[in-house]
């Protein structure tokens, strides 16, 4: 634990908790002008957020704690992956924590939460949801694990920090098939996990094609407030992750007033640039059916078996 | 005095006193002696192993107890960890079986057999010669057979499981025999210093033999593919303490036994070996994992999880191999310490698991999935221990089998090409196996929690069900206990397991070391579980107070659920276990290839009006098919061809004696 780290956490902290619904609410507006919509402004989110926490939280009868403690887990699991990460510095608060492994598992246990909660109401959506979501993160946990992996075979250690720093010492990795494999495949999952189009519809309440709302259908008021601001934190910290495994620069290195701001600086425009990419898709795409999303899931896993089967024959030992 | 020889003797004078104990008392008294005899059998072999991990060095000799070749003990690190391990899963499963075994299980025979089969299981590693091993080896499994055939009269299933397990235990016995034997014609004696010795000039054709057939034998204990189908088979039926011991830790002892004959003895092998098994592992990992997420039978999904475990175990053993054979310790020491790591941690909350599953057992008398739910209300505490197992075995933070895959997984990645592209082609393909298990392991245990656990009650005895008692309630507390402490602390048997795996590799210096974080020595990692769940912790609790701070502090309001406006949801609108993991059976289709029957029933009057339809779906163990039956089919073709040969005739029969005999001469003349 140094200064960088702990400055580094704490504006991450700030970034990505302030920060993440007004990345939400670009992506609406940015889909909303090019479907020919004025949109709501990327304010929006943040006006919903105050409504809702302002609301009392409803307890569907039959339900447990698991229930009540669900949302809290995803923010705490979310809150604590946004400020170890390497977003803003490439030192990390806790660094001990900051290991691959053990940010992966941080996110799934969050989506755990939520399948339980989802179970725990007993109704017919809820299971639905939490099948749904189970098999998408059954092949979605392991695809970014070894996704993450390929980078960390050449680099001789699975440190988030050591990735980001040995990319930013050898900019040519960037171009090598290890690392575009790699992130073709992580691009593939982190939409399916923050259950962007084409695998789940953000903006859609039909149960036939639900995963993530068919899960929190239950939840109302504070609850669901918290568990709408921990998907725009979860797909806030996705999207950092994936510009700074691959695109690493601007990140801060020393603990002066000029890098930090310069790192902040970095990682907005990344992350909002990287949204901006994934709405203006997302436009052009139709939801998958269902049962078609394993088969692209199951592609990006043996794209990410080839990244790291590649990463083990190009490595150099060191 | 040498304290682990006390251990061991206190160990074998209390279980044999609990057997007689068992034998003698009525009925309503036998449960309490023989529970507390099998306390002290285990806490004596925790005493004892934990003696000889410190480094006490202890062995002895027998030569009178057998004849023609004696007993001989030894406990050095290796044994003294499973000694600590089967120890300690004994105490908390002997303490649980006091309440279990209240309900038809506290027969004379089966009580008696308790205490035996943990002293058997610590005999096990103790033993220095191939004799006392052997012997050990079988009582270990004469004891389970009886224990698993414990209600063999409540239900026909168990008979047919006993059998399996008595085959397929019984023919990996053979092959154990067969390669040691051939180890042991090759040296002075039989006693494990001799073989060691041996071993230096052992030509390789004989060591690869021995390997094999000891390797076939010690898989199909673990449960290992492709000898892994007594295992689904025996541990849902045989009762449930039986079943946490025998999935805690008889499965252990065939790890045990790849390691000691394969590190210890052989002093390493060629690189094939390693590779074998690494491959072994990573494929029972994936398939038991897959097995296990299509099971919607409590018991079996465990017992399928055990051998996803052993696979990961074997993972780590067989790159532990690799790398020695590679020359490279740092990270073979990281990879045997992966390994050991989880078998204590699979120990720990395979044994929680499986008691939790029995007491769910005891309170509805159903394993079936589909058929619980909504156990939270009448069953908090069981509830409460099968979440903390289901976190621990999901990979999930914190949970135990979080911080042993993350060690296996450094142990993988640093595994550069250095050795070779085999090495480069095998590790990737483990590590997409390990995420793979981890992934489905994650979907598993969230149905079997989720499904089983929480929802509403699908059956009206899950609906009735009501909390265990107290003993059984404490033997779960035991193995909590030593989930959450495993979880957050590993530093507490990281000694242990680094005197163990410098042991057996005969490497210098502990591969992994550290209290609040786990710190790699020789190559880069760290992690800290600690840290990890105080930071979840802190912001958790930062969070509810900011929670309170700027929302709204109006009180919760309950209210109905949605029902789309059709009335109260019955529980047979609920996702069940089968539907749950209908996607993922989906996904996996050409692998696990269900079977699914539907039967159409139409009126009499008229051919275009259903009167019922009818849907079976199974999904049976492929491997079984491919392989075992096969050969069943052969044997039972066999056996009619034989049946030619017996006629009843008595005459015959003496005919065949004496042929033989004749034949036997013969070839006696022949060959001297």
């Amino acid at each position: 634990m140094n200064a960088l780290g702990v400055i580094g956490g704490v504006l991450q902290f700030v970034l990505v908790v302030a920060g993440s619904p007004f990345l939400v609410g670009v992506m609406r507006q940015v889909r909303a002008r090019l479907e020919g919509r004025a949109g709501a402004g990327i304010g929006q989110p943040w006006r919903d957020l105050r409504k809702l926490l302002r609301k009392e939280s409803i307890t569907p009868r039959g339900t447990s704690e698991v229930f009540r403690i669900a949302p809290l887990v995803l923010v705490a699991t979310t809150v604590v992956v946004a400020i170890v990460a390497p977003f803003v510095t490439t030192a990390s608060a806790v660094d001990s924590v900051a290991d691959l492994f053990a940010v992966v598992a941080l996110l799934a246990l969050g989506t755990v939460a939520l399948a339980l909660a989802g179970l725990d109401t007993g109704t017919a959506f809820g299971g639905m949801g939490a099948s749904r979501e189970m098999t998408i993160i059954a092949l979605v946990e392991p695809t970014l694990l070894v996704s993450i992996f390929a980078l960390s075979v050449r680099v001789g250690s699975t440190n988030l920090g050591a990735i980001v720093t040995s990319t930013l010492q050898d900019p040519a990795r960037v171009i090598s098939p290890v690392s575009l494999l790699a992130a073709v495949a992580l691009v593939v999952v982190i939409i399916a996990e923050t259950g962007r189009l084409p695998v789940d519809n953000p903006s859609t309440h039909l149960e036939l094609t639900m995963v993530h709302e068919a899960m929190i259908l239950e939840y109302a008021g504070r609850d669901l407030g918290l568990v709408e601001w921990a998907s725009a934190m979860r797909l806030t910290a996705f999207l950092g992750l994936l510009a700074n495994l691959f695109v690493p620069w601007g990140i801060a290195t020393a603990a002066t007033p000029v890098a930090l701001l310069a790192g902040v600086a970095a990682f907005v425009i990344k992350v909002v640039l990287l949204g901006v990419l994934l709405s203006a898709g997302e436009v052009f795409l139709a939801k998958l059916r269902l049962f078609r999303v394993p088969e692209l899931l199951a592609g990006s896993f043996l794209l990410s078996l080839l990244a790291v089967t590649a990463s083990f024959f190009l490595a150099q030992p060191h | 005095m040498n304290l682990v020889h006390a251990g061991l003797g206190a160990a074998v004078a209390v279980g044999v006193l609990s057997a007689l104990l068992a034998l003698i008392t009525p009925r309503r008294l036998r449960l309490v002696p023989v529970g507390v005899g099998t306390v002290l059998v285990g806490a004596f072999g925790v005493l004892a192993g934990a003696v000889a991990v410190a480094g006490q060095a202890y062995s002895v000799e027998i030569p009178a107890l057998l004849p023609l070749f004696g007993v001989s003990f030894a406990v050095d690190a290796l044994s003294g960890l499973f000694l600590v391990v089967t120890g300690g899963v004994a105490i908390a499963v002997a303490v649980y079986g006091i309440g279990y075994a209240r309900h038809g299980l506290d027969g004379r025979g089966v009580q008696a057999v308790l205490p035996l089969f943990v002293l058997a299981m610590l005999l096990v590693p103790a033993a220095a010669s191939v004799g006392t091993f052997l012997v050990c080896w079988e009582l270990m499994a004469l004891t389970s057979l009886v224990l698993v055939l414990a209600e063999h009269q409540q239900r026909d299933t168990v008979a047919v499981a006993g059998r399996w397990y008595a085959v397929m235990t019984h023919l990996g016995m053979v092959a154990i025999l067969i390669g040691l034997l051939v180890l042991v014609a090759h040296s002075a004696d039989d006693s494990f210093p001799a073989l060691r010795a041996a071993a230096t000039n052992l030509s390789p054709v004989v060591a690869n033999v021995v390997f094999v057939l000891t390797l076939v034998g010690f898989t199909s204990k673990a449960g290992i593919l492709p000898l892994h189908a007594w295992l689904p088979r025996a541990h849902p039926e045989a009762p449930s303490h039986v079943s946490a011991l025998m999935s805690a830790a008889m499965v252990n002892l065939g790890i045990y036994g790849i390691a000691r004959v394969g590190f210890d003895l052989l002093g390493g092998g060629p690189r094939w070996w390693w590779l074998l098994v690494l491959v072994l592992g990573a494929l029972s990992a994936v398939y038991g994992i897959l097995q296990a997420a299509m099971s919607s039978d409590l018991k079996r999904l465990l017992g399928n999880s055990t051998t996803e475990n052993m696979g990961l175990v074997l993972v780590g053993v067989g790159a532990a191999g690799l790398f020695a054979s590679a020359g490279d310790d740092v990270l073979a020491g990281v990879a045997l310490s992966a390994a050991l790591l989880h078998v204590i941690n699979h120990a720990a909350f395979k044994t929680l698991l499986f008691l939790s599953a029995g007491s769910v057992l005891h309170a509805t008398g159903s394993r079936d999935l589909d058929a619980l739910g909504g156990l939270r209300a009448g069953m908090p505490v069981t509830t409460w221990g099968f979440g903390l197992g289901a976190l621990a075995a999901s990979a999930l933070p914190p949970g135990t089998a979080f911080v042993s895959e993350w060690l296996l997984l450094q142990a993988l990645i640093h595994g550069l090409p250095a050795s070779g592209a085999a090495t480069a082609i095998v590790m990737p393909v483990a590590v997409a196996a390990v995420a793979l298990t981890a992934g489905l392991a994650v979907a598993t245990f969230v149905k079997a929690f989720g499904v089983g656990f929480l929802a509403r009650p699908r059956s009206s005895a899950a609906a009735n069900a009501t909390e265990s008692p107290v003993s059984m309630l404490a033997g779960m507390g035991l193995a909590a206990v030593a989930c959450v402490t495993l979880a957050l602390v590993p530093s507490v048997v990281l000694p242990a397991v680094g005197s163990a795996s410098t042991m057996t590799l005969g490497t210098a210096q502990p591969a992994v070391s550290g209290q609040v974080t786990l710190q790699l020595n020789g190559v880069a990692g760290a992690l800290s579980p600690l840290l990890l769940t105080v930071a979840l912790l802190v912001v958790s609790v930062v969070l509810v107070g900011a929670v309170r701070l700027i929302a709204a502090r109006r009180a919760r309001r309950t209210a109905r659920l949605w029902d789309c406006g059709a009335g109260p949801l019955s529980p047979r609108m609920e996702y069940t276990a089968t539907s749950f993991a209908e996607p993922l059976q989906r996904v996996f289709d050409d692998v696990v290839q269900p079977e699914q029957d539907i039967d159409v029933t139409h009126h009499q009057e008229s051919s275009y009006l259903v009167q019922a339809v009818e849907y079976r779906q199974r999904v049976p163990d492929r491997l079984e098919r491919r392989l075992y039956e096969p050969v069943l089919r052969l044997i039972t073709a066999w056996g009619s061809v034989a049946r030619r040969l017996a006629t009843g005739s008595v005459h015959r029969y003496l005919g065949y004696g004496f042929y033989t005999v004749c034949g036997l001469l013969i070839l006696l003349v022949v060959i001297r």
